[in-house]
């Protein structure tokens, strides 16, 4: 009886938490002052003016990474690459195939090579030890490419990248990159930019850049910003085959230094997450007149909507129709499914934590199909347009931050009764331990979520993991019943 | 100059260790209330929260001073300061470890003396803040461990009354490893302090309210009063004297350190229960020994499969050697010994134990994952054992891999695996002696047709081979 009774008091309490209104000014238990200014309500404000886009504060215990981080993740599945970490040890370790990305090819790129800088190097500089690096492992693997990064101390010891690339590069007839990803020079945007650079200086033809609009394939696309996260890119290649658009090369999902090469020849650029790759899209756009769109394939939405856009853009009817035809198709045979997940789902409230402000208004949309409303969205690398389209659409009363960190997320999930949060690999356990059902948006999950079955699989992990009947036990009996003795742990 | 030893190389291929501050967190981890900041840039710190969170299966917080060009150009006292502030606001912490990286190191950020200006600026003058100095290039993640313990005790260690307990300093374990130390202690009715504790806080089980800190923990008033035991035991062999804290209680204030095997196999265990009953003047109580009959019993019945299994084990020394010692005494012999740190002296201290195996055995100290794996395939090695990189050895060689130690970042369970004592040896041994079955039960149709079909040249119909 006694059970009973507690059972059910806190089953109600869970599930019918109000929604605590957070006031425009948060209020500052302990929150950190300097951080008020990255986190707004939608409704508080009659605009967004949310601070974003800064290096982060000493001490919030940040969820983002470095400047190293972004171009070693945009860089990485270029597969058949040697990818050599200039820097000690730990950078490379704990970098070592980090994305789930999948090659068709080459393994190369799924090795960490690191120079492995001890003591004396950071003393008496570290270029010749790179250079005879590069040297061994040129020998030992075939490859046409190499990208060199720099980490930390290499940009404060002052190796000189360029000029051991550049020396070994016409020693090996190779191309040797040097990317500039020292990690205190900037954000994880930084890094995004240091890889865009390299890759620019990869496809630059042999003398120098210039618009060869003429010999174009007509219907020829880059897909920008697709890393082939568990087939994602062919998914999409696919498609794009079924309308009739040859996909030129992927940056840098599955993509080789061969097909790379190849980049400037397209006739289209679309570009999948923008974080990365905007910058990359508006070079391409100048040094050789590509235009570019921005698409997504995350969700039933927006990957319906892209693919009209493409077919849109090359103004063919026949590519129009062949895209509507593939749509409903697909839509068809997916629909029973969504329907059941919608049913279950329906009501549920959702917080969103992800690298990049495209892929979190994405996760809305995306939320929205299957009857979720979002409460809380941030990201950590969030661009301003992106914050404006994100509090453009979200509901009134949404917590909308950026650079977040555990005490943030852990009291916003909580304030705003949020039944699920999508995140990374640091943010998961923080999510269960609140008893908050959790879906991975990280580099090494091992399902797509793009496309049509991305929509499925991504309904699917939600529905597992929000229906789960462990939440039953964990957080009525678990965390009731001996709330009081966990507290208590033994004497030591 | 490049030294001219050995191992030295101009580029390692797929590293089998981590950095030394990302060692410091883990005792951090282990004491009640404390908090950790590493001084340096963002990433360093993201990064090793998300390999220790992907092991431990647990929030891992840990501040950064997130040092930029300007803090980097003028020096980082500032933005260590305001993330100290930072800290204090929001988690209120009893304890707070400051960790260099790289960068700060490089940069010469002196961060012992920067919290002694700390705490004098906040009028903080008991408040533990406990600097160590981790360059990332300076060792691996297992020195980086050792030393926080070691700078940990002689920021707090004062002389005290003599109290009658014993100093326990375990190694980088599992939180469910030190439980099973913990059990053993309490059934042998020590009195302990146990250093570090992880054993709740980075398993914590779910409970309301959730707490930004997670309960347990070593006391700091434990660690104050540590001088006053009667004797350390410490789970550490392999660790040289200068990061040795129990080394640095016996120097400074002569408590009698026995340094052990971690307590994995027969004897490490026997020699474990042993020194607590002779200290203590007490028995072994029937429970343990029922437990060492039963390892025994698991022992006989697995040997024979064991005997047909040529090992690689690798990771942190201190584990790398209570494997071996573990397996060799079941007639499992390895033939491939390696860890990514140097001046291990595994060697040393496992050739004797080994001569007698008749087999060769490739030390590899200072390691990487690329030679680990061509020794494999050279000394015909058909398991593994040790931490979650090893299993590109499955990938590319084929070689069956038994998780164990740090970090295990592809499978679940990292902080339950439980491997020390009488009962969590058994259950490694299942574990071991299970694998290397399946691994058997999966090819031996396949091996058997190439090995005497002798019209195998004809593709077996119906049936493909792997
Ligand atoms: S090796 Fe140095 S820069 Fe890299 S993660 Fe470790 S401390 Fe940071």
């Amino acid at each position: 009886m006694q059970l009973m009774k507690i059972s059910n008091w806190l089953c109600e309490d869970f599930f019918r938490r109000d929604v605590i209104n957070v006031s425009t000014a948060v209020p500052n238990d302990n929150l950190i002052m300097e951080r008020q200014s990255s986190i707004q309500v939608k409704g508080g404000q009659r605009k967004n003016q949310l601070k974003c886009d800064v290096e982060s504060i000493a001490g919030c215990v940040s969820q983002r990474a470095c400047v190293y981080c972004g171009a070693r993740v945009v860089l990485n599945p270029v597969t058949d690459a040697i990818h050599l970490v200039h820097g000690p040890i730990g950078c490379a370790s704990y970098t070592w195939d980090i994305r789930g990305s999948l090659s068709s090819g080459s393994e190369l790129y799924r090795n960490s090579f690191c120079t492995d800088l001890k003591e004396n190097d950071i003393i008496f500089g570290g270029e010749k030890k790179l250079a005879r690096a590069i040297d061994e492992l040129v020998e030992k693997y075939e490859s046409e490419l190499v990208f060199v990064y720099s980490t930390c101390v290499v940009g404060v010891i002052g190796d000189d990248l360029e000029a051991v690339c550049k020396t070994a590069a016409h020693k090996h007839g190779i191309q040797v990159l040097p990317v500039q990803s020292s990690g205190f020079i900037g954000n994880k945007s930084a890094g995004y930019r240091a890889a865009c650079d390299a890759l620019l200086r990869l496809i630059e033809p042999p003398g120098g850049a210039r618009p060869i609009n003429s010999r174009r394939p007509v219907k020829s696309v880059n897909y920008l910003g697709d890393f082939n996260l568990a087939g994602e890119a062919w998914i999409i290649k696919d498609y794009l085959k079924r309308i009739g658009v040859e996909v030129n090369v992927v940056f840098t999902g599955d993509s080789n230094y061969r097909d790379l090469k190849k980049a400037p020849e397209a006739s289209l650029n679309i570009m999948q997450c923008a974080g990365s790759m905007s910058y990359m899209a508006r070079r391409m756009e100048e040094l050789y007149s590509i235009p570019s769109l921005q698409i997504s394939f995350l969700g039933l939405e927006d990957t319906a909507a892209s693919l009209c856009k493409i077919a849109d853009f090359f103004g063919e009817p026949e590519m129009m129709r062949r895209a509507k035809e593939l749509i409903k198709e697909e839509t068809i045979a997916v629909q029973p499914e969504m329907e059941r997940y919608h049913e279950k789902l329906a009501g549920k409230k959702a917080a969103i934590y992800v690298g990049g402000g495209f892929k979190a208004i994405s996760l809305i949309k995306q939320f929205r199909e299957i009857g979720i409303n979002v409460v809380m969205v941030g990201t950590q690398t969030g661009q301003e347009e992106e914050y404006q389209t994100l509090h453009d659409i979200s509901d009134d009363g949404t917590v909308i931050l950026d650079d977040a960190n555990p005490s943030e997320l852990e009291r916003f999930m909580t304030e705003k009764g949020a039944h699920l949060l999508v995140g990374g690999v640091k943010e998961r356990p923080l999510a269960y331990k609140l008893g908050v059902a959790f879906i991975d948006h990280n580099h090494d999950r091992k399902h797509p979520l793009s496309g049509y079955v991305g929509a499925v699989n991504f309904a699917r992990e939600v529905y597992s993991t929000v229906c789960s009947p462990v939440w039953k036990y964990a957080r009525e009996t678990g965390g009731g019943l001996y709330a009081a003795e966990n507290s208590e742990l033994p004497e030591r | 100059m490049p030294r001219k030893t050995a191992n030295y190389r101009n580029v390692n291929e797929n590293p089998c260790n981590m950095c030394m501050p990302m060692g410091g967190i883990l005792p951090f981890k282990g004491i009640e209330e404390a908090m950790v900041i590493i001084h340096g840039s963002q990433g360093c710190s993201t990064y090793m929260r998300r390999h220790i969170a992907e092991h431990f299966n647990e929030p891992i917080d840990v501040g950064s001073s997130s040092l930029n060009e300007k803090g980097t150009i003028y020096g980082g006292s500032q933005n260590l300061f305001q993330a100290l502030d930072n800290i204090r606001k929001v988690y209120n912490p009893r304890l707070i470890g400051i960790l260099t990286s790289c960068l700060a190191e490089t940069i010469g950020e002196d961060v012992e003396g920067m919290a002694r200006d700390y705490r004098k600026k906040q009028g903080l003058d008991n408040f533990p803040l406990v600097g160590v100095p981790t360059p990332g290039y300076g060792g691996t993640h297992s020195e980086g461990y050792w030393l926080a313990l070691k700078k940990m005790v002689a920021a707090l260690a004062r002389p005290t009354e003599k109290h009658g307990g014993i100093n326990v300093i375990v190694p980088n374990l599992s939180p469910a490893d030190m439980r099973e130390i913990k059990r053993i202690l309490e059934l042998m009715d020590v009195k302990y302090k146990l250093l570090p504790d992880i054993s709740e806080t980075l398993d914590r089980p779910i409970a309301r309210p959730y707490t930004k800190i997670p309960p347990g923990g070593t006391r700091v008033e434990a660690i104050r009063c540590m001088p006053g035991a009667v004797a350390t035991i410490q789970f550490g062999i392999t660790v040289e004297d200068n990061v040795s804290p129990g080394h640095y209680l016996q120097s400074e204030f002569g408590v009698p350190l026995y340094n052990l095997p971690v307590p994995m196999g027969v004897e490490a265990t026997d020699m474990f229960v042993g020194l607590l009953a002779e200290i203590t003047g007490g028995s072994v109580p029937g429970v343990l020994k029922l437990e060492r009959g039963r390892l025994l019993d698991c022992m006989v019945d697995s040997h024979k499969y064991n005997a047909q299994g040529r090992g690689a084990v690798f990771g942190d020394p201190e584990l790398v050697c209570a494997v071996v010692r573990t397996c060799a005494e079941n007639g499992l012999y390895p033939a491939v010994v390696a860890t990514g740190s140097g001046n291990s002296g595994m060697k040393e201290l496992l050739d004797p134990l080994l001569a007698e195996c008749g087999q060769n055995v490739d030390y590899l100290d200072e390691t990487d994952f690329m030679r680990v794996r061509t020794s494999c395939r050279e000394n015909g090695v058909n398991m593994a054992i040790g931490h979650s990189d090893g299993k590109f050895l499955t990938e590319s060689e084929g070689i069956p891999l038994v998780r164990m130690g740090f970090p295990i970042h592809d499978r679940v369970g990292g902080q339950r695996l439980l491997s020390v004592g009488y009962t969590g040896t058994t259950n490694f041994l299942d574990r071991v002696t299970n694998t290397l079955l399946e691994h058997k039960h999966k090819n031996y149709r396949a091996t058997m047709y190439r090995e005497f079909y002798r019209e195998a040249g004809v593709k077996k119909r119906g049936c493909e081979i792997r």
